[in-house]
């Protein structure tokens, strides 16, 4: 991708600067931590679910880059409320548009999260927008940790 | 090859234009490569080498009775002696072929360590080395009980020398320090620390990886014990180093690996061990990286290192100024003694966003924790983004640099 301002739009630059639901979660009953060994990036999912099988909250922390941090942000915004099914067949769409997997013609979900859809082309980037979904997805599991290589390695065909 | 007598009046876009990767385009832009410090360009030269090597002498080395074999044997074993002449060694006994500057360091953590290291002994190490020069000495500490000391700096990336006398301490057995910082770029006085080590009769590590190609290096006037440094960070291919050690050590020193070429005789009730080097280059080498390399240093000598030194401070001053006009733009590692390598971050802005940015616009530097996460840490900073020079850059470089760095800050609103 040459034209970066395709990339860097407004909703991912805002998503930087003010990034939803930040912080530690009250109550939280679904932790996990994921970062990227290779750059550095590091965040933690808080969730909480309810009997009914429905993230009734969702935040982050960490850092990373904008795309990152963007993606962690729309993320929580899109997850909160949803099924754990919903939730889980979301993650599954963002990662399958992020590897090129995905056509975006046909029905999805993602809605406004095709915002990243220019960093499939970005190779040694797809793997920042992917951290915290890999992070969300671990947290839903049950797992504490994660991170971007190793058998959660994207490219890694399981 | 002897120097050239017209090499020294050759200028610098003239050099320049021996490196044909630079005269290409990246996403539509001219390419401006700042990230030598993670692998030089190679010049037309070394190319040239590497395809005379495989069209006409390709074999195996040190064992063949076949005429390929032999001038395989002779070009490989020619380099070892290029070696020798650039860091001045005493001896070819000395030069060990390696995979690299990582796999030298390896082989002294494990090899050294394995014979010299006890139970409460102690590494003393550099708060600026990179992973390469960490973790082998905490595997082998692991290993055998000892442990590591750390010698620390300051803001500016420079050592705290002061520190450095309470921290050899009696059960000190070895110095492991970087000659350059490829995270800051600090030039560290390794003369002095190898002297206050000696005083004590502790052998010094030197990690040259940064340092080989952009300076003339002395291992007798260093008094060095040990120097590693890679090929591909002096203009060469990748997959070939050297680790220069001195022969009081190496001769006590168990081999590393295992194999052919290490090997003088062997039987069921036990192995006789080549004498130096080849007691520590177990199997087939890289051969014609290694050809490769002796064209590097051959094109380094006859452009002069003292020549290529003068030019890269040169236009690491002239990179340092410009950035340092910037705003939102902050320099790290501002060592008062540095080496091709500028350390930055822009406020607001994550190192990998300006890595990417500045990618876009064909110029090419790194953006991460340079595999030296320590110092990250120590700096407060989670990564930086670092435009690292040659001799080949040029003004129009810079200013693409500069350039980018504006379309960062456009683009991020800062």
């Amino acid at each position: 991708m040459s034209d970066m301002r395709a990339l860097y739009q407004e909703v991912i630059l805002d998503h930087n600067r003010k990034p939803r639901n930040f912080g530690p979660l009250d109550g939280a009953n679904r932790v996990a931590q994921g970062t990227n060994p290779l750059c550095g990036d590091n965040y933690t999912i808080y969730a909480r679910v309810n009997d009914d099988d429905i993230v009734e909250a969702v935040s982050f922390e960490g850092s990373g880059c904008a795309i990152s941090k963007a993606a962690a942000s729309m993320m929580t915004t899109r997850i909160k409320g949803k099924k754990v099914e919903s939730a889980e067949q979301l993650i599954e769409e963002f990662r399958a548009m992020l590897t090129g997997e995905l056509d975006l013609q046909a029905d999805h979900s993602l809605g406004h999260l095709t915002v990243f859809e220019g960093v499939a082309q970005l190779p040694q980037r797809v793997k920042c927008a992917v951290l915290p979904w890999h992070a969300m997805h671990a947290a839903l599991e049950g797992d504490e940790e994660t991170s971007t290589e190793g058998d959660s390695d994207i490219w890694s065909k399981e | 090859m002897s120097a050239q007598p017209t090499a020294l009046s050759r200028s610098w876009d003239e050099v320049r234009a021996d490196f044909p990767i630079l005269a290409q385009s990246i996403n539509g832009h001219p390419l401006a490569y700042l990230d030598t410090a993670a692998s030089a360009q190679m010049p037309q030269q070394v190319i040239d080498r590497l395809v005379w090597y495989h069209s006409t002498l390709h074999s195996n080395v040190h064992r063949g009775v076949h005429t390929l074999s032999q001038r395989a044997t002779q070009a490989f074993e020619d380099v070892r002696l290029k070696v020798k002449q650039l860091l001045n060694a005493p001896s070819l006994k000395e030069c060990i072929f390696t995979g690299g500057t990582t796999d030298a360091i390896n082989l002294v953590a494990h090899s050294f360590g394995k014979t010299f290291l006890k139970e409460g002994d102690r590494v003393l190490l550099s708060a600026l080395e990179h992973h390469a020069n960490i973790v082998p000495w905490q595997r082998i500490c692991e290993e055998v009980g000892a442990s590591i000391d750390v010698i620390p700096i300051n803001d500016r990336g420079e050592l705290l020398l002061d520190e450095l006398d309470a921290l050899l301490t009696d059960r000190t057995r070895i110095v492991g320090v970087n000659h350059v910082s490829n995270a800051l770029g600090t030039v560290n006085p390794i003369e002095e620390i190898i002297a206050r080590a000696h005083a004590r009769d502790i052998p010094v590590l030197i990690d040259g990886a940064q340092a080989v190609a952009h300076m003339k290096v002395d291992v007798q006037a260093l008094d060095a014990d040990f120097y590693a440094f890679s090929s591909h960070k002096l203009c060469g291919p990748t997959g070939i180093g050297i680790l220069y050690g001195k022969e009081r050590w190496l001769e006590k020193m168990q081999p590393y690996r295992s194999g052919g070429d290490m090997i003088l005789s062997v039987s069921w009730e036990g192995t006789t061990y080549n004498g130096l080097p080849h007691k520590f280059e177990a199997g087939t080498p890289s051969i014609a990286a290694g050809v490769g390399m002796g064209a590097a240093i051959d094109y380094l000598q006859e452009l002069g290192l003292e020549r290529i030194a003068a030019r890269e401070a040169e236009l690491l001053e002239k990179a340092t100024e410009r950035l340092a006009q910037i705003p939102g733009v902050r320099l790290i590692g501002t060592s008062e003694h540095k080496a091709s390598v500028l350390s930055f971050d822009i406020e607001g802005v994550h190192p990998h966003d300006i890595g990417s940015i500045l990618d876009s616009e064909g110029v090419a530097i790194r953006a991460g924790h340079h595999c030296a996460q320590p110092v990250m840490t120590r700096l407060g900073v989670p990564a930086t983004a670092r435009a690292s020079f040659a001799f080949y850059n040029d003004d129009q470089d810079i200013d693409r640099l500069v350039a980018g760095i504006y379309s960062v800050k456009e683009i991020f609103g800062v």
